[in-house]
């Protein structure tokens, strides 16, 4: 397919830093190719920035492959952007038409404060991950094949699909209600599925709901927008079998 | 959220079977079928303790849906500038406090309408009451009836000339001959009668309310009310499953196909019965 060339007007969040006022703000973008990614066409924006001598415009990037999930951004209303099963990084500019609008945001959460412009600080996940993502194993020297434990194949397929989950917290920011549910679904089943979880399973999923709650995190409805924007397909199923794991620990926990 | 919510739809199941008797047992068969029922309803113990876990899982769902539509609101301080929530979700399903403080409107005014009347109200409700031909003289009589079988004429409840009324109502529904102080039986409330003139019957008598003007605002804004719950248990039926947990490929499209349903039927069939009433007043 032969590449193509088009103009567009991006609306953009610019905010200098956490505590200040952010708005919106519009730029002009011309000769932008169908075959650049998103971000590519962001890189180019700045460099025109900065020929203009202005501020360039800060966003989080890193892999630019899909698998970090260090790329957020809330483009023209979805997180994003207007595609599903993908990342920023792996958003092209084909997706859109010459003379379209875009609007860019940062992911809106009380949880992810603003730390400038498109930048959100997202180490609420971090510290639900620390609260009981992980399973505990001694360091003795002498460390067991991993395959000696028998995991039934679709518990480990299940288990596997649920630790594809890269922590960019699109599922927050297009929550209405900014839930990590589906976040914190996937890192409790991760672990629940495989018998080496299991030993801590209890403490875990009560600890990182507890952390889930205290970061600010709004409360699940099940409107289903999460699993239709991540961009690594998590299933509701996690958040339902994470609601299980806490009925059962919250009435059966011994500590 | 999701219990109560469940109880709810089977709340609703429970009342739609009683209503229901206001279209399917037609005429005086109807009426005694109804106003018995409502006697029931308010008398027998099981149902007074269902109907107290009734009001509280009203109370529940609606302040816990509040505290948390709050929680959640606050969980966005700083709202999207575009924002296209129609790409990943279902109307409903966005709009569940919405609807639920509507559904609870209508709850707070279906409530005085008809259930503050039945227990509480100090203006009495009427009492149930039939018209009988007398074998001899083919004159009209009428009677309450007692719940005990009774026929009771209403015309000893009213005085003549001179001559005081020989009997009495006292509480409302207990039948007292006056001079020995003495309880001949207990009649029947006629919520039925209440009902079909709320939603329009204008066959003004005795006993019965007043023909009511208001009737076809009573109609629609009832079948406005079933629209709202229709939309509310689109999302909420299956929602409250996967809230307690129950999510399995084996059966997920099973739930959504009977909330789904449960969804139209239900309030469709509590909506048709104010329509059918008016229709035919």
């Amino acid at each position: 397919m032969a590449s193509k060339f088009i103009n567009i007007t991006l609306k953009i969040w610019r905010q200098k830093n956490s505590q200040a006022k952010g708005s919106m703000e519009t730029y002009k973008l011309d000769h932008v190719s169908t075959d650049s990614s998103f971000l590519e066409m962001l890189d180019q924006l700045n460099e025109q920035l900065i020929n203009e001598r202005k501020e360039p415009i800060a966003f989080d990037h890193d892999c630019r492959e899909g698998i970090c999930g260090m790329c957020s951004l809330y483009i023209n209303g979805r997180a994003h952007g207007p595609d599903t099963g993908i990342t920023t990084c792996q958003l092209h500019m084909r997706m859109f038409k010459d003379g379209d609008t875009i609007y860019v945001e940062p992911w809106r959460s009380a949880a992810f404060p603003v730390i400038k412009d498109l930048v959100v600080d997202r180490s609420a996940f971090d510290r639900i991950q620390q609260a009981g993502g992980f399973v505990s194993v001694n360091t003795s020297g002498r460390t067991i094949d991993a395959n000696s434990i028998p995991v039934p194949k679709t518990d480990a397929d299940k288990a596997f699909e649920a630790a594809a989950c890269i922590g960019c917290g699109a599922c927050v920011a297009t929550c209405k209600n900014g839930s990590a549910m589906l976040f914190v679904g996937a890192k409790v089943s991760q672990y629940a599925l495989l018998p080496q979880g299991k030993v801590e399973a209890k403490n875990r999923v009560l600890n990182m709901v507890r952390q889930m709650d205290e970061e600010g995190f709004g409360n699940c409805t099940n409107t289903g927008a999460c699993e239709i924007e991540c961009p690594k397909g998590i299933s509701l199923e996690n958040i339902a079998r994470m609601n299980r794991e806490f009925l059962t620990a919250a009435l059966s926990n011994e500590d | 959220m999701a219990l109560t919510g469940l109880f709810l739809c089977l709340f609703l199941v429970g009342h739609l079977l009683g209503n229901l008797q206001l279209i399917f047992i037609t005429g005086e068969e109807g009426k005694r079928a109804f106003n018995e029922y409502a006697y029931f309803m308010t008398h027998n113990p099981f149902v007074k303790v269902l109907s107290y876990v009734t009001y509280l899982s009203i109370l529940f769902h609606a302040i816990d849906g509040f505290l948390l539509t709050i929680k959640n609101k606050k969980a966005r301080p700083v709202p999207y500038a575009y924002n296209n929530p129609g790409a990943n979700s279902s109307t409903p399903s966005r709009y569940m406090a919405l609807l639920g403080s509507l559904i609870l409107i209508f709850i707070v005014t279906h409530m005085a309408n008809f259930w503050w009347k039945m227990k509480f109200s100090s203006d009495p409700m009427p009492l149930h009451q039939v018209v009988v031909a007398n074998p001899q003289s083919g004159a009209e009589e009428t009677f309450y009836i007692t719940h005990t079988g009774d026929y009771v004429p209403t015309s000893a409840f009213v005085g003549e000339g001179e001559m005081p009324a020989a009997m009495e109502v006292r509480n409302g529904t207990e039948f007292y001959l006056k001079e020995v102080n003495l309880k001949r039986g207990e009649g029947y409330k006629d919520l039925h009668s209440v009902v079909l003139s709320f939603f329009g019957q204008d066959k003004t008598k005795d006993g019965v309310p007043e023909k009511n003007e208001m009737a076809l605002f009573a109609v629609l804004f009832y079948v406005i009310a079933m629209m709202v719950l229709a939309f509310h248990l689109w999302h909420g039926f299956a929602s409250a499953f996967q809230s307690l947990g129950l999510n399995h490929k084996a059966y997920n499209k099973m739930i959504k196909m009977a909330g789904q349903t449960f969804a139209i039927i239900v309030p469709a069939l509590f909506a048709i019965i104010p329509i059918l009433l008016f229709m035919n007043k």
